[in-house]
Formats: structure tokens, C-alpha cells, sequence
């Protein structure tokens, strides 16, 4: 199509080539000693993000100006009713896990009302919701830190052959997620919208119900993010979901989906997620200050997307 | 009846504004006096001036991600370096506006989405602020103090800072040929091109102007609250995409308002106090600020509706 994306072949490879890279250079640091480590707390914490990650790049598919803020707000959401209906009882797990998930139908729901009956962009549609959102978990927090439920929380700190639960968890979902986008006709169907929703609603493709899906599917897959991530901590904090915000936009983007919509990638998202944070502990391992640290992840970010995301081919 | 339908795109961010303000002296009426007024709009001067920054860069139809943490960053600089060795911290100040105007050509070059760039543009500019001051501290510059906590006659400073903010903007943006240029890139940018005029130069000037308002912004900040620290204005990136939209804004086409933006900036500011005016509790007051934004774009479309309806009578 592009002599670009003929010579760069499948986008997500680079980051997965600089995740190894990143990977080899910590490993040596530290001698070896704790690469079976770094890799468990690689994958595990990449495990959360690609799962925001995954609904976020729904979401972009759809096209310009398709962002979803309240992710954040909705992981916190989550956790912290889950945690509270759960109330410490192991018998209570799926219940926690329902309820996760009927507050992301929710708050999907919510978001795309506000953006096709008040035509709000949704950029700021997602924002107004967050600030709901944000409210609703604060008054039922009240400060309080409730554990979750044993079985829960060890599921999710624990690993089944060496690899994390969570891992595994977030792997099942992005295969779910890859054959809803490259096999059903509901992804062929965000795609094109993301490509030109004109064209699309010419095309008869049920535009409405296909972005309003997508939204509640990003919603469901943060909250579900949130319910995983409190259980993983051992509780839920207000701001635990805060730097999923542009972390989850950074993983799309630099996995290789097209910010402008209508062109969506999975492996690349993994590929993202593992070499953000592998980035994050090698400049750890090597002593660098907060500072460098937000300063270095910054320009790498800036410099991959130099690399990879020139678009000028296409003209 | 000729009325534009610039005035039009107006009168609903003022409209609320008026409503908000008459909701809170009706509450409070010992606020409708000078010092009242001061305390209510003080902290709307630095996020009008984010407000105003954020706009010039949708008003080539993109989006600063970055803008809070470099309004933090500039806070930083302005309370240590600006008040040490004014000199470097001068020279650090052009540093950031070259670096703006760079961003601005990288991202026209390589026809790269800004909200990635500037997403990228916000670790560095946090890291940055980290760097400068690790925890809370540094003082501001007498002189950044004096003027925010200068007491005119008859109008509080805040007011005549916003009014100038928005006069100066409403010139550069809606009368200067600069301004023209700058709207025209949004609105299409391949016509401006074939016009003859150097598109990478409006945007690289228009990215230099808006990361200029930001720094005033942080200065202004500073002034107000006399010490900075790393996070002090993270909220502004999306406060000010708020305004813009709130003062009748939008994301493409070059369609921004800088009255409107200055408006939607003291809109946002006075919704906190009338929030805390109501004796919401505290749990649900960012909640509230969402409905409020909410309800004001709700009132927005029923007028666009109306305006589009007039037209085609």
C-alpha cells in the first residue's frame, strides 16, 4: 500500500525489539541475577495496562477526537465498590466481578449519552463523566482501605509456571479482543468508522450502536483493570488509576495504532506495555533521580514515535 | 436584529457566567464587594492565561497535553531561577518558548498526531520541574507578587487582568493578519499553502505564542500562591481544554474565541466557589464542576440549534 509500511512490515515489531533491547541492558546491569525476576514484575504490571490499553485502542480506532479520560476514574470506581461488596469474603468474588463489570456498562453508557445527545466532543464528554465518576468513588470510600477477599488477592499475586496470573488474564483478553477486531464484523465495522464515518453510514453500518458498544467496552475493560489492580495492591486508593490516564494512550500509540482511527493493532500494545515499563526499572537499576527518570521516559517516547509514526508516506 | 454569530457563540459562555456570578451573590451577598470579587476570581488569572494558551494550539487543530505540567514547570522556574539570577531564568523562559515553537515544526514535518507528542512533551517537562524542585519550596519574585497583589481603584486586579488578557488575545488572534493566518491553518491548511504563505512558520509561531501565555500563566501562579512545587498546576491541561470548549471553542476548524476562552476560564474558576457557596460537601463538589460543564454545553447546543434554525428560515 505505502513503500513506508512495506519497509517497516508489521509495526508492533519495533516495539518488541526495543523491549528486548531494554530488557538485555537491565539484565547486564544487574548481572543476571534478576532476570526471572524483572521479568515476572514486567509482565505483570504490562498485564494493566494492556488491559486499558486494549479498550483505549477501541476506542482511537473510531477516529479523531475519540478518547476515552474517564478511565482512570472508572478503575477507581471499580475497585473500590468492588472491594466494599465483596467485603473481605471469598464467597463473594463473583458478585465483586459482576458488579466490576455492570459499573463499566454504566459508565459507557453514561459517556456516550452525553456525547450524542448533548453532542459534546468526547474529549470533554469523557472528562465531565470522570469528574463524576470521581465523586461517586470518593463518597464511597471515605478513606477506608478495605482488603479483598484472600483467595482473590492471591490469585492475582501468584503464577501459574512462572508466568502471572495477571499476565495470563490480560493475555486471554487481548486474544478475545484480537479476534473481535480482526475476525467479527463488529471490528471490521469500528474500523471503517474510524476510516470515515460518512462512508460508513452510507455503507449502512449501524454507526450509533458500534460506537456506543466501543465505548462501553472500553469502560468495562478499565473497570475490570480497576477490580484486578485493587486486589493485586490490597486495596483500593482514589488515586490508583491516575497514571493509567496517559499511560494508557501511550501504549496504543506507540504499539502502532493510527491516531487518526480506523487502523488498530494488539501485539503492539503488549509490545508497549512491557517496554514502558522495562524502561522505567532499567533507568531504576541504573539510579537515575524522579526526574531523569520522567525527563528520559519522555524523549523515548517522543523519539519512537519519530521513528514509527511518520504518516507523511501517505501523501 | 444583526447580530453575528461570532456575538452568538458569545452569549452563552457570558450568559452563564452572569448566571453563575448572580447565584453566588445571592448566596453570599457580602462577595458582590471589591475584596469579594478579588477573592473570587484571584486564582482565574493564571487559567485564563493557560486557557488562552491551549486555545492558540486548537486553533491550528491541535491539542497540548503537556500543558499542565509545563505551567508547573514554568512555576518552578519563575520561583527559583527567575528570582536567583532573573537573567537565567529569562534565558530558561526562551529556552521553553524555542523548544514549544520546535515541537510545533516537528509535529507539522512528520504530520505527527500533537496529543502524542505533547503527551511525550508532559514526562519531560515534569521531569524537568522535579528536577528544579524536588519538594515544595522557592519564593516568588517580588515583582510577579506585587502586580498579581496589586489593589487598583475601583476594580479588583483580577478582573482587570482578565479584561486585558482577553483584549490583548482578542487583537493578536481575531485582528492581527498573524491571527488570520493562524485560523486559516485550522480551518484548511492547504489553502493557506497554495495562498503562499509558509504553513511550518504560522504553526512554529503559533506554538511559540501559546508556550509565551503559558509561561505567564506559571509567573502569574507563582505570584499568587508565593511558592511553586512540581505539581502545582497538573489540573490546568485539562481545565483549559474545559474553558476553551466552555467559551465556545472547538476542537477543528480554526472556530476559537478568545473572549470566550477567558470567559469559560473565570466560568470554571467561579463554579469551585459557588460549589462551596452551596455547602455541597466537599465529596461531591468535583462531581458538581462535571454537571456544571455538562448543563453549560447542553445550553449550548439548544442555542446552536436555534441559530441554525434562523438560517435556514
Amino acid at each position: 500500500m505505502t513503500p513506508h509500511r512495506f519497509l517497516l512490515g508489521k509495526p508492533w515489531i519495533w516495539s518488541f525489539a526495543a523491549t528486548v533491547i531494554v530488557w538485555i541492558i537491565t539484565v547486564l546491569f544487574t548481572g543476571g541475577a534478576s532476570s526471572f525476576g524483572l521479568s515476572q514484575a514486567a509482565l505483570t504490571f504490562a498485564a494493566f495496562s494492556v488491559i486499558v490499553g486494549i479498550g483505549q485502542m477501541f476506542v482511537i480506532t473510531l477516529g479523531p477526537g475519540n478518547i476515552d479520560l474517564s478511565v482512570p476514574a472508572t478503575m477507581t470506581l471499580s475497585g473500590t465498590l468492588a472491594l466494599k461488596l465483596m467485603d473481605v469474603q471469598d464467597g463473594m468474588i463473583l458478585v465483586g466481578l459482576l458488579a466490576s463489570i455492570g459499573i463499566g456498562l454504566i459508565v459507557g453508557l453514561g459517556n456516550y449519552v452525553l456525547i450524542k445527545l448533548l453532542r459534546i466532543p468526547p474529549i470533554i464528554a469523557t472528562l465531565s463523566m470522570s469528574f463524576i465518576i470521581q465523586s461517586v468513588a470518593i463518597w464511597s470510600n471515605r478513606g477506608l482501605r478495605i482488603k479483598p477477599p484472600e483467595m482473590l488477592a492471591n490469585f492475582t499475586t501468584s503464577d501459574l509456571f512462572g508466568i502471572p496470573n495477571v499476565a495470563l488474564v490480560a493475555f486471554l483478553l487481548s486474544v478475545l479482543a484480537w479476534v473481535l477486531l480482526e475476525k467479527s464484523i463488529y471490528g471490521r465495522w469500528i474500523s471503517a468508522i474510524g476510516q470515515s464515518m460518512f462512508a460508513a453510514r452510507m455503507a449502512s453500518i449501524p454507526v450509533d450502536g458500534t460506537r456506543l458498544v466501543t465505548y462501553m467496552l472500553c469502560a468495562v475493560l478499565a473497570a475490570l483493570c480497576g477490580y484486578l489492580l485493587a486486589s493485586f495492591s490490597g486495596g483500593a486508593a482514589l488515586n490508583m488509576g491516575s497514571e493509567y490516564l496517559l499511560l494508557s494512550i501511550a501504549v496504543v500509540v506507540i504499539g502502532g495504532t493510527a491516531v487518526a482511527g480506523g487502523n488498530s493493532n494488539i501485539p503492539g500494545i503488549w509490545g508497549a506495555s512491557l517496554f514502558l515499563f522495562l524502561v522505567v526499572s532499567m533507568l531504576n537499576t541504573y539510579g537515575f533521580g524522579a526526574g531523569f527518570r520522567l525527563i528520559l521516559t519522555g524523549l523515548i517516547i517522543i523519539v519512537v514515535i519519530l521513528l514509527a509514526g511518520g504518516r507523511q508516506s501517505f501523501r | 436584529m444583526k447580530i453575528s454569530s461570532g456575538t452568538i457563540r458569545l452569549l452563552i459562555p457570558a450568559a452563564s457566567l452572569a448566571l453563575l456570578l448572580a447565584a453566588v451573590f445571592y448566596m453570599q451577598p457580602r462577595a458582590m464587594s471589591y475584596n469579594g470579587l478579588n477573592l473570587l476570581f484571584n486564582l482565574a488569572v493564571p487559567i485564563a492565561l493557560a486557557t488562552i494558551a491551549q486555545m492558540l494550539i486548537m486553533s491550528v487543530n491541535d491539542l497540548d497535553l503537556s500543558m499542565g505540567t509545563f505551567v508547573s514547570f514554568c512555576a518552578c522556574v519563575a520561583a527559583t531561577m527567575l528570582q536567583t539570577s532573573p537573567m537565567l531564568g529569562i534565558l530558561i523562559f526562551v529556552g521553553a518558548i524555542a523548544a514549544y515553537a520546535a515541537i510545533g515544526v516537528v509535529i507539522h514535518v512528520r504530520e505527527l498526531p500533537s496529543i502524542v507528542v505533547t503527551l511525550g512533551m508532559s514526562f519531560v517537562w515534569g521531569g524537568l520541574a522535579v528536577l528544579l524542585l524536588p519538594s515544595p519550596g522557592g519564593t516568588a519574585p517580588a515583582w510577579a507578587r506585587w502586580v498579581m497583589t496589586a489593589k487598583p481603584p475601583l476594580v479588583p486586579m483580577a478582573i482587570v487582568a482578565s479584561i486585558v488578557i482577553a483584549g490583548v488575545t482578542h487583537f493578536i488572534v481575531m485582528r492581527s493578519s498573524f491571527g488570520v493566518l493562524m485560523r486559516g491553518v485550522g480551518g484548511n491548511n492547504r489553502s493557506v499553502q497554495r495562498a503562499g504563505w509558509s504553513v511550518i512558520g504560522v504553526r512554529a509561531g503559533t506554538y511559540a505564542l501559546a508556550g509565551f501565555f503559558a509561561i505567564l500563566s506559571g509567573i502569574a501562579l507563582v505570584g499568587l500562591t508565593t511558592s511553586a512545587d512540581a505539581n502545582i498546576a497538573l489540573r490546568y491541561t485539562l481545565l483549559s481544554i474545559a474553558g476553551v470548549i466552555l467559551g465556545g471553542g472547538q476542537f477543528v476548524g480554526g472556530k476559537v474565541s478568545p473572549i470566550g476562552a477567558v470567559i469559560g476560564a473565570l466560568t470554571l474558576t467561579l463554579a469551585g466557589s459557588f460549589l462551596s457557596f452551596m455547602r455541597i460537601s466537599p465529596d461531591w463538589q468535583i462531581g458538581a464542576q462535571g454537571a456544571i460543564l455538562i448543563v453549560v454545553l447542553a445550553l449550548r447546543l439548544a442555542l446552536n440549534r436555534l441559530e441554525k434554525r434562523e438560517k435556514s428560515l
